[in-house]
């Protein structure tokens, strides 16, 4: 008996890890290496012809933590994580509440919503560079109309930055928006009655019931935007390049500029092992720390 | 005449054009247990949630406690429901899920607590307060939507089939319990139902519906002893009423249907019955035995015996019943006043 139930627990044991497999390879080949790999180019020097690469230990994020540029796109990374993720969040959740509800042309609004998602975000970005194009733009034209000068949007370090995020408010949002959607429709009808009979006003409901209730998927959504805040940068080689003198910048835009375009791997390694480690952190405080207050049904 | 406590004048509403219900007219009197019967998709339901304020009737008036309630939103015709699904907010405890519609109403804490207390006491859930609706077993969360329906004080409560998703032995023993709450609270409650005995058995009045439609508003005993059309008849009652064609019995019309129950049918010699059958089946509860009997022209023919008797399945027997104990339906399935019955003597 003892004996079968051994066989049989070494029989799952195997399955298991059968299942496990594909998985496990694809992610040690794709993401476990190439890891690993970057950590270990990130402590040698950029080899030259004369000089071959050589262990340096962190010399390059020394390098790197004495360069202004380099804190010049920390800054500005923070600045454009900290208004994209909760403001597309918002966004998304107030449009999702909306279009949730009881209005005509709910098929309609929901897919005009959902539309920047589907274009690919080279293809955004050329739209938005029609937008913001001085004199011929759609938002200079607008302006004249009321008689406002002429803005170049792309071009003033004040508005480059302002200029990206909101390109990225609006793509992101509709994405965001069909996730809480699909939240959303899980919440049962009545529940909405129940509250309604104890005469709960329909901020309390969303307050008290949605809002909890939403809490699993505003979790998701804040990792994925977060991530996205250092993913989405394909707009920034469309509309400003990082422009003008570093306004614009982002940290993924500058580790490609370091690997691709003045192609110092090494200082690129270091870059993309100091991205890691944050978003590493960030993701455990979310799953680790609210997670535990956060109801699942 | 004194005025009910709520009113139902034809009320109306339909889906899409399509019938939900239809004429509803009905009187609940204050403190009374009114059952809403009828099989699946008959508009219980619909009744009871335009009773709520949760659909707005097409046509009809709704009266609750003298004012005119028909536009008027839920929260604003104090009363509270027990759903059928319970509608338990998922991620607030036992104790937050009671206290919800007070804290709405902000109600003071000391008060709120009092209440709590009170409830859960009544319920038995004390010693639950902290648990999610998730680690209850389906009796209890039962329990807490009662609990909430209680701690809201309305003098009316209205229930959806609140006990369909317990087993049967949970479920006898918590319609007790709603029963005994009802009479320690003074509370009038309208009580939706597809199971008859749980009609017959709690209500003071049962309101018996079929495709949208009131067939039969009354107390069980009159929905049981005169049933107004065959529905009800074979409705109400378990085992339902037999109902046999007219024309297999001397001296009835041909049209008409008539209607027996199993304990006013006897087993006879051959020879001296009203109706020869066949057995079909022997059910034996313990106190009786209910034969099944099968007969070309009748329904449901069945014989209630007292303590165990054996019947050959398949064997030929005889019935008889008196004239005094038939239900008598007429062509449109509506029952017929005594005096139009002819009776056998008559004939004769
Ligand atoms: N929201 C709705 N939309 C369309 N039809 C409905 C809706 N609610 C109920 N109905 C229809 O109304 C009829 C009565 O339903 P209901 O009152 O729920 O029946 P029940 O007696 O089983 O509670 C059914 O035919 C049902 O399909
Ligand atoms: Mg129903």
């Amino acid at each position: 008996m003892s004996e079968l139930a051994k066989l049989e627990r070494r029989r799952r044991a195997i399955y298991g890890w059968l299942l496990l497999s594909p998985a496990a390879i694809l992610l040690s080949l794709f993401a476990f290496y190439p890891s690993i790999a970057t950590l270990w180019e990130s402590m040698f020097s950029r080899g030259t012809r004369r000089h071959p690469a050589a262990f340096i230990g962190g010399e390059n994020y020394n390098d790197l933590f004495a360069d202004p540029t380099f804190w010049i796109v920390v800054k500005n990374n923070l600045f454009y994580a900290g208004i994209t993720v909760p403001l597309s969040m918002f966004i998304a959740l107030s449009m999702a509440l909306w279009a949730n509800s009881k209005i005509p042309a709910k098929g309609f609004v929901r897919t005009a919503y959902f539309t920047p998602t589907v274009l690919p975000m080279i293809a955004a970005a050329n739209l938005w560079l029609f937008f913001y194009t001085p004199g011929l733009g759609v938002l200079d034209q607008i302006g004249a109309l009321f008689g406002l000068p002429s803005v170049n949007w792309l071009g003033q370090p004040e508005t480059a930055l302002w200029a990206i995020i909101i390109v990225t408010v609006w793509k992101e949002s509709g994405f965001f928006m069909i996730f809480y959607l699909a939240a959303l429709q899980t919440i049962p009808v009545d529940l909405r009655e129940a509250s309604d009979l104890e005469g709960a006003s329909r901020w309390t409901y969303t307050r008290r019931i949605v809002l909890p209730m939403l809490m699993p998927m505003t979790l998701f959504i804040g990792v994925n935007a977060m991530i996205n805040s250092v993913k989405l940068i394909d707009h920034l080689f469309i509309l400003t390049k990082g422009g003008p003198s570093d306004a614009s910048k982002l940290i993924l835009y500058y580790i490609w500029e370091q690997a691709f375009a003045f192609f110092d791997s090494p200082h690129a390694a270091a870059l993309t092992m100091l991205v890691l480690l944050v978003l590493g952190v960030v993701a455990a405080i979310q799953f680790f720390y609210i997670d535990r207050r956060t109801h699942y049904q | 005449m004194t005025r009910a406590f709520v009113t139902l004048d034809n009320i109306g509403k339909r889906w899409n054009g399509q019938l939900g219900v239809e004429g509803i007219t009905l009187d609940i009197e204050e403190g009374e247990f009114v059952a809403l019967l009828g099989p699946s998709g008959c508009g219980k339901s619909t009744t009871l949630r335009l009773l709520a304020g949760l659909e707005v009737p097409d046509e009809g008036q709704i009266i609750i406690d003298g004012t005119d309630v028909t536009g008027a939103s839920a929260a604003k015709r104090n009363l509270s429901m027990v759903f059928q699904s319970y509608a338990l907010f998922p991620h607030l405890s036992v104790a937050e899920n009671v206290m919800f519609g007070m804290k709405v109403r902000r109600v003071p804490k000391k008060e709120r607590l009092e209440k709590l207390h009170n409830a859960l006491d009544i319920t038995g859930l004390l010693g639950l307060e902290d648990r999610k609706p998730g680690e209850l077993s389906g009796g209890q969360r039962q329990r807490v939507a009662l609990a909430r329906a209680i701690v809201a004080g309305q003098k009316l409560c209205l229930m959806d089939e609140p006990l369909s998703n317990l087993d049967a032995k949970l479920r006898a023993a918590v319609r007790k319990d709603i029963k005994k709450l009802q009479n320690d609270l003074g509370i009038t409650i309208v009580y939706v139902t597809h199971d008859q005995t749980e009609a017959m058995s709690m209500a003071d009045k049962v309101v018996l519906m079929k495709d949208g439609v009131i067939q039969q508003t009354g107390t069980p005993e009159q929905l049981y002893s005169e049933p107004a059309t065959t529905f009800v008849a074979e409705f109400v009652g378990a085992p339902p009423m037999a109902l046999i064609e007219g024309r297999a019995l001397k001296g009835f019309k041909d049209d008409q249907t008539i209607g027996v129950r199993a304990e006013r049918m006897q087993l006879v010699q051959a020879g001296q019955g009203r109706l020869a059958c066949t057995v079909t089946d022997c059910e034996f509860l313990g106190a009786e035995t209910f034969i099944g009997l099968e007969h070309p022209s009748a329904n449901g023919l069945t014989v209630k015996l007292d303590g165990k008797a054996e019947m050959t399945i398949g064997s030929g027997v005889e019935i008889t019943f008196a004239d005094q104990d038939l239900h008598v339906f007429g062509p449109d399935g509506r029952r017929v006043q005594p005096e139009n019955i002819p009776t056998v003597l008559e004939e004769e």
